[in-house]
């Protein structure tokens, strides 16, 4: 087994609010090899961006960290003070935001907020600092870097500016980045574009990639291995093509039955019927079983992590085993 | 950038002129000065000549085109009361009023901003609690009581501070300033802070609400996943966005703060520019009045167009150009 950048274990984070407790997060495990991506899928609210901001300590109040580990490295991230969870953030870990117009600080330049993230980590001049940021603007396919430094946020396309966060989150040559839906907002072209690019660094600085996003269409072909979440839990985990091919449980298989290049042409979409359950004081047992049709009074209780096949892992007491036509 | 310029120095001709015809036919409207100025038992020939001297015997119209007449060249006409030009009056007591209003202007910067920004930082703590509290009742008391009690406590109780006048002067460009020395500082440090209040819990809100506005703002989120320092992120990142809304209210509430020092000024015995139009108001001295109203439009005009070019400065999403 290839050496894990990342391994979370039983992860909780809970968010303590006046109405009662959200579990956005419960319980979760999954893991990211060196070089590797993991595609972190589920519906809009099921608890992947909280996935994320946990990784890197970036949970705000009423929000915590209530169980779990977070290795990173070897290290357990939960047990970090703030300073050390610092030193790491930008550096170690980068993370980069779904709406590349909110990302940026409006009223700063371009050099200023790329410079100071290097200065945050590296003892530099900041002429070193100024050119380490032109090359990553340069690396992320932004013509002109040198000019472009000077520019405001408002300069740029979403595109451009997407771009200028990825490049932000490059300036270190990261062990890990936690990428969260960085292309939804963007058009289909420049979410090609930005894919290819992403993969290709990734791979050339063995960076570990979680990338997050609702669509499967987008893990296809980017991700090694794949992890559903479905109200604040994993559901099922494997390496992409398997679990595409193969989705063992029913949420998954109707995740990919709503996906519209899978089906054939003027066939009308499946779509999973009801609605993601409110995550506050979520009832114990299965959170899918108001809108599972192979539900019954088992899944009343909580499903365990089970191993059906080989590299797989599932929570469902009546997983899809028989091979579908 | 110089077609702006332009565009608003016509505008600015424009509103003085509009303002020339409002005070000239306000002053006619409030009141006859020759009742007030000539002494009861003048008779007919002595009043008339009082009038003549005046100017005021002219039809209104021809009264006013002097007064334009003259302004363009300097010439605000003279004081009734004084008999010296209304301009020299008012310039002689223009720099007491705006040292005194532009101290106000950085107390409430400096008290306001760190304030607010404790506040918006840590809104549940018993301290961020005490300063909003505290900052309602800088909007809310009467700034003349406010006045009063500070002269109570400060200068007759404890006597540290003295209570009236502008104390020691120094010259600075031809003109005598108490901020210079020790003494004039001390005289200032009253009645600054009092006309100050208002502005210092207006700023100190203004801070708070942008600071709870941005905390949760994405930039914000994404500043500390780059790993920067707390500090960075509050004084850098957070500070330069709130800075914008503060810069525009503080400077035009300059122009308030100059015209409100009249009630300072009074309670302090300030001798500013307040107190001399309140003289000028009760004997209907018109040119000093007029003269006075002008500076005021054009300090209002001045100011206006510095706020626009500081704001160009802060946000960079606002090109002058662009804008109407
Ligand atoms: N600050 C917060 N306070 C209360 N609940 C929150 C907070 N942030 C997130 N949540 C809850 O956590 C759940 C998961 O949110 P999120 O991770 O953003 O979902 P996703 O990224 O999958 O769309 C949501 O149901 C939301 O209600
Ligand atoms: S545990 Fe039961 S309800 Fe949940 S997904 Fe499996 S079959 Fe459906
Ligand atoms: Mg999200």
């Amino acid at each position: 087994m290839s050496e894990l950048t990342l391994d979370v274990q039983g992860l909780s984070t809970h968010f303590f609010t006046r109405a009662g407790v959200v579990r956005a997060v419960d319980d979760i495990s999954f893991s990211v090899p060196r070089g590797r991506v993991l595609g972190l899928v589920g519906e809009s609210g099921s608890g992947k961006s909280v996935t994320g901001f946990s990784v890197i300590g970036l949970v705000d109040p009423p929000g915590r960290i209530t169980a779990g580990k977070i290795l990173f490295q070897g290290r357990d991230l939960t047990k970090l003070d703030e300073r050390d969870l610092r030193d790491l953030r930008g550096n170690r870990i980068a993370m980069i935001f779904q709406d590349p117009m909110m990302t940026l600080n409006p009223v700063l330049r371009i050099d200023t907020q790329m410079i100071e993230t290097v200065l945050a980590h590296d003892s530099v001049s900041r002429s070193s600092a100024r050119e380490r940021a032109r090359d990553a603007l340069g690396m992320v396919g932004i013509p002109s870097p040198e000019e472009r430094l000077n520019a405001y946020p408002h300069q740029f396309s979403g595109g451009m500016r997407q771009r200028v966060a990825i490049a932000i989150a490059l300036l270190h040559r990261p062990d890990l980045i936690i990428a969260d839906e960085p292309t939804t907002a963007l058009d289909v072209t420049i979410q090609a574009q930005i894919l290819a690019e992403v993969q290709k660094l990734a791979r050339e600085v063995g960076t570990a990639l979680i990338w997050i996003t609702h669509d499967l269409s987008v893990i296809a072909g980017l991700a090694d291995d794949i992890a559903v979440m479905y109200a604040g839990r994993i559901v099922e985990t494997g390496r992409v093509e398997e679990v595409l091919d193969r989705p063992l449980h029913p949420y998954t298989h109707g995740l990919i039955g709503s996906v519209p290049s899978r089906n054939a042409r003027g066939q009308r979409l499946r779509q999973i019927p009801g609605m993601t359950p409110s995550l506050l004081n979520l009832p114990p047992g299965c959170a899918f079983r108001s809108r599972c049709p192979r539900a019954d009074a088992a899944c009343e209780q909580d499903p365990p992590d089970s191993h059906p096949l080989e590299g797989r892992t599932l929570r469902c007491f009546h997983p899809q085993l028989e091979m579908v036509a | 950038m110089t077609t702006w310029m332009l565009r608003r120095l016509i505008q600015a001709v424009f509103v003085m002129l509009a303002m020339t015809v409002i005070v000239f036919i306000g002053v006619n409207v409030i009141g006859d000065p020759v009742e007030i100025l000539i002494s009861p038992e003048a008779d007919q020939a002595e009043r008339a000549r009082a009038v003549i001297a005046l100017g005021l015997d002219k039809p209104l119209w021809e009264q006013y085109w002097r007064f334009l007449l003259g302004a363009v060249q300097g010439d605000l006409g003279r004081s009734f009361v004084f008999n010296e030009p209304a301009l020299k009056l008012i310039a002689q007591r223009m720099p007491a009023t705006l040292e005194l209003a532009l101290t106000a202007v950085l107390m409430s910067v400096v008290i306001g901003i760190p304030l607010g920004l404790y506040a918006g930082l840590k809104p549940d703590s018993i301290g961020g609690r005490l300063v909003m509290g505290a900052s309602i009742l800088g909007f809310s008391l009467p700034s003349f009581w406010i006045g009063l009690m500070l002269i109570m406590v400060f200068a007759v109780q404890l006597g540290w501070l003295p209570s009236t006048g502008r104390g020691q002067t120094a010259e600075l460009f031809g003109v005598q300033w108490s901020f210079l020395t020790r003494d004039g500082l001390a005289h200032m440090a009253m009645p600054a802070f009092n006309l100050a209040l208002g502005n210092i819990a207006l700023v100190l809100r203004l801070t708070r609400a942008g600071v709870r506005e941005n905390l949760p703002m994405d930039y914000v989120k994404f500043a500390r996943a780059k790993g920067l320092s707390p500090n960075r992120v509050v004084f850098v990142h957070v500070l330069k966005n709130i800075l914008i809304p503060i810069v525009t209210v503080v400077g035009l509430e300059i122009g308030g703060l100059i015209a409100f020092a009249v009630v300072t000024e009074s309670v302090f015995a300030w001798p500013g520019m307040g107190k001399l139009i309140i003289d000028s108001i009760n004997v209907l001295d018109r040119p000093v009045i007029v003269a006075y109203l002008m500076m005021i439009v054009v300090l209002f005009i001045v100011i206006n167009l510095l706020v626009d070019l500081l704001y160009t400065v802060l946000d960079p999403r606002v090109r002058l150009e662009t804008r109407e």
